[in-house]
C-alpha cells in the first residue's frame, strides 16, 4: 500500500470519508482557538464542565425527536448556555466560585441527562450521544459545523482586543471600556456552539478533547497567544486527519481515534516542546552572556 | 532618563473628586466609613495607612469598580474613563503569553477603542513611552519574561499613553528596587508639573513627606487629611496603628458613626463640607437617594452576626 493510498485513499474512495474530514477539520478550526482561550484563563475544565451540561439538552431533543439532529442540537445549546448563565449567576450572587459552580452545575446536567437518555433509547443510542458519529455526518450536520467555525473565528476577530485584555488584566479593561462583562459573555456563547457543533462528530464527553488538547500542545511551541491559536488550528486539524485514518484503516471508533492523535501529540508535545518541554530542558546549554 | 512627546501637547484638563459621606465595602462589611473631603485638580495625594485600612478599596471606589454602599464619590471634570489606574500587580495575570508592545498599546484604548485601527504613528509613541521608561527593545518580549521592576515600568507606560488627568496609583513601588523607585517617581512628579492629579496608596513614609504634599491617613475611616506634615504627626498614625485592635476588641463595626453618620469623631478633612454641584459631574455610584437607610439595615444587620460567630467561637 502506497502512502497515498494510506493517507488520502480513504477519502478519495469514500463520500462518508470526506465529510467526516471537512466537519473535523472545521470544528479544529473553529475549536481549538476558544481552547487556547479557555487555557490561558486556566479555565480548562469548565469547557469539560460546560460539555457535560451540553448532555440533558441534547438528551431532551432526543426525546422529544429521536436521533433528529436539529432537535439535539437547540437542546444542547439551550442546555448549555442554561448552565453557563446560572454558573455564572450564582458565581456573582453567592460565595461559590466560578469552577465550583460549573462543577455543581454540570453534575447535576449530566445525571438528568443519562436519566432523559435512559428514559427512552437503549444504551446505544446512549453511546451515540455521549461520543458521537462523525462518520455518519449529513450534510446539514456539516452546514452547521461549518458555520459555527465560520462565527467563532469572526467574531474571535472582533472581539479579540478586548478578550486578550479580559484575560491579562480586567481591571484595567473596566476601567477604560464597560465592555468586560460583555465579552465574557460573547465568549462563553462560543464555547458552547462549539462544544455543541463537537458533540455531532465527537460527542459530548470528547468534544471538548479537540478544544483542549491541540491548544495545551501549543503552549509547548510558541511563545504568543496568536501564534498558539494558529498552532492549535494546526495541531488539531492533523489529529483529525490522522485520527480518520487510522479509524479507517484499523477499524477503530473514530471519535475517540481523532482524540487519541492529539493526546499522542501532545505527549510528545509535553516531550519535545521547545518552550518548557522535558527534554530540551535537560539537554545542556550554553548560556548567553546577557 | 529620557523626555518622549507624545503626551504633553495638549494642556490637561483640571480633574478633581469629592467624596460625599461614601461607605466603601465588600459583602455588607464597610471596608472604608463616611469619607468626607475632596481631593483637588491637581493634587498630587499620598494615601498611606495600616494594611486592611480601605486604601486599594478607596481607589477601586474612585475607578467605580466598587460602587459605595452609601454617600457618594463624585469625579469633578471627568467621566469615569478619563481615569489611570495602576491596580497592584497581583492583579495582573503576568503569564499571559502576550508582547510588550502588545501590553502597553493597550494604552490607547481610548482612541482606538474596540476595533479601532493601529497606525504606524502610534508604533512610535508605544516606543516613545518604553523608551521614557528605560525599556527600549522590549517590544517584542513576552510579559511573563519580565522581573517585577521591568514589569512595573512596562505599566507606567501604559500610563503614559493614557494621557489621563486622574492618575490612581495602587502600591506603585511596592517590591521594587530603589533605582526603579526612584525613576517612577521621576515620572509621578512630572505629572503633577503638568497639573494632572495623582492618587498614590504608599507604605514608604519617607517617600511621602517628601513628595507628596498633601496625604490622607486612612484606618478604616478618615484619621487625618490634609498637607502631609500634619497628616503624618505621631498622634495620627499612633491613631491609625491602634486600628486593628480596635476592631478586634469592641465588636461592633459602625456604632459611633450610626447614630450620628454625619459627625467624624477626628476633626472634619478640609473641604469636608458639600460642594456646589458641578456641571459636569458623572455621578458613577447606585444608592445616592437615602443613602443613609442603605447603610443603616447593612450595618445593623452585620453586627449580630459577627457577635454570634464570636460567641460561637468561644463555645467550642
Amino acid at each position: 500500500m502506497t502512502l497515498t493510498e494510506i493517507f488520502i485513499g480513504p477519502f478519495a474512495d469514500f463520500l462518508f470519508m470526506r465529510r467526516a474530514l471537512a466537519g473535523s477539520i472545521a470544528l479544529a478550526v473553529g475549536a481549538a482557538p476558544i481552547g487556547v482561550f479557555l487555557l490561558l484563563r486556566r479555565m480548562s475544565l469548565s469547557g469539560d464542565a460546560m460539555a457535560h451540561a451540553i448532555l440533558p439538552g441534547a438528551a431532551f431533543g432526543f426525546l422529544v425527536a429521536g436521533l433528529d439532529l436539529v432537535a439535539m442540537t437547540l437542546g444542547g445549546l439551550a442546555a448549555g448556555l442554561l448552565v453557563a448563565l446560572l454558573a455564572g449567576l450564582v458565581t456573582r450572587t453567592t460565595i461559590l466560585r466560578e469552577d465550583a459552580s460549573l462543577a455543581s452545575f454540570y453534575l447535576i446536567s449530566l445525571a438528568l441527562g443519562v436519566l432523559l437518555v435512559s428514559l427512552r433509547g437503549s444504551s446505544v443510542d446512549l453511546m451515540h450521544v455521549l461520543f458521537g458519529t462523525v462518520l455518519a455526518l449529513n450534510p446539514d450536520a456539516l452546514v452547521f459545523i461549518a458555520g459555527v467555525a465560520t462565527a467563532t473565528l469572526v467574531m474571535l476577530a472582533l472581539i479579540w482586543r478586548p478578550l486578550v485584555l479580559e484575560c491579562v488584566d480586567p481591571g484595567f479593561l473596566r476601567v477604560v471600556s464597560g465592555t468586560g462583562g460583555t465579552i465574557h459573555t460573547v465568549f462563553i456563547v462560543l464555547v458552547v456552539l462549539n462544544l455543541v457543533a463537537g458533540f455531532q462528530a465527537l460527542g459530548t464527553l470528547l468534544s471538548v478533547g479537540i478544544m483542549m488538547l491541540p491548544a495545551a500542545s501549543a503552549r509547548f511551541w510558541v511563545r504568543e497567544v496568536s501564534m498558539m491559536a494558529l498552532v492549535a488550528m494546526g495541531i488539531a486539524a492533523v489529529s483529525a486527519w490522522l485520527g480518520l485514518v487510522l479509524s479507517y484503516h484499523l477499524a477503530l471508533p473514530s471519535g475517540p481515534a481523532i482524540i487519541l492523535v492529539a493526546g499522542a501529540i501532545h505527549i510528545a508535545s509535553i516531550l519535545f516542546g521547545a518552550v518548557g518541554g522535558l527534554l530540551p530542558r535537560l539537554l545542556p546549554v550554553a548560556h548567553r552572556t546577557g | 532618563m529620557k523626555l518622549h512627546n507624545a503626551t504633553s501637547a495638549r494642556p490637561v484638563r483640571p480633574a478633581g473628586v469629592r467624596f460625599e459621606n461614601a461607605t466603601i465595602g465588600y459583602e455588607r462589611h464597610p471596608a472604608v466609613h463616611h469619607i468626607d473631603g475632596r481631593i483637588e485638580p491637581g493634587a498630587l495625594m499620598a494615601v498611606v495607612g495600616p494594611n486592611g485600612a480601605g486604601k486599594s478599596t478607596l481607589l477601586k471606589a474612585i475607578v467605580g469598580a466598587l460602587p459605595p454602599y452609601g454617600g457618594r464619590i463624585v469625579l469633578e471634570g471627568i467621566k469615569a474613563r478619563d481615569v489611570a489606574y495602576l491596580p497592584q500587580q497581583a492583579e495582573i495575570d503576568r503569564s499571559f503569553p502576550i508582547p510588550v508592545f502588545d501590553f502597553v498599546a493597550m494604552g490607547l484604548w481610548k482612541s482606538c477603542g474596540l476595533f479601532g485601527g493601529f497606525a504606524r504613528s502610534r508604533t512610535a509613541e508605544v516606543s516613545d513611552v518604553l523608551a521614557a521608561v528605560g525599556l527600549s527593545g522590549f517590544e517584542r518580549r513576552s510579559l511573563d519574561t519580565l522581573s517585577g521592576g521591568q514589569m512595573q515600568r512596562v505599566l507606567f507606560a501604559r500610563l503614559l499613553l493614557q494621557d489621563a488627568p486622574l492618575i490612581l496609583l495602587d502600591e506603585p513601588f511596592t517590591a521594587i528596587d530603589s533605582r526603579t523607585a526612584r525613576d517612577l517617581m521621576d515620572l509621578v512628579l512630572r505629572w503633577h508639573g503638568e497639573g494632572r492629579t495623582v492618587v498614590a496608596v504608599l507604605h514608604d513614609l519617607e517617600m511621602v513627606r517628601q513628595s507628596f504634599p498633601e496625604s490622607i491617613l486612612l484606618a478604616r475611616r478618615v484619621v487625618a487629611w490634609g498637607p502631609t506634615g500634619e497628616v503624618l504627626a505621631p498622634a495620627n498614625l499612633n491613631d491609625a496603628r491602634r486600628m486593628p485592635e480596635a476592631w478586634d476588641e469592641h465588636a461592633p463595626l459602625c456604632d459611633d458613626h450610626g447614630a450620628e453618620p454625619h459627625v467624624h469623631p477626628h476633626g472634619n478633612p478640609p473641604g469636608a463640607g458639600r460642594p456646589a454641584e458641578h456641571g459636569h459631574d458623572h455621578h458613577h455610584h447606585h444608592h445616592h437617594d437615602g443613602h443613609d437607610h442603605a447603610h443603616g439595615p447593612a450595618a445593623a444587620g452585620t453586627v449580630p452576626a459577627e457577635r454570634a460567630v464570636r460567641v460561637g467561637a468561644r463555645a467550642s
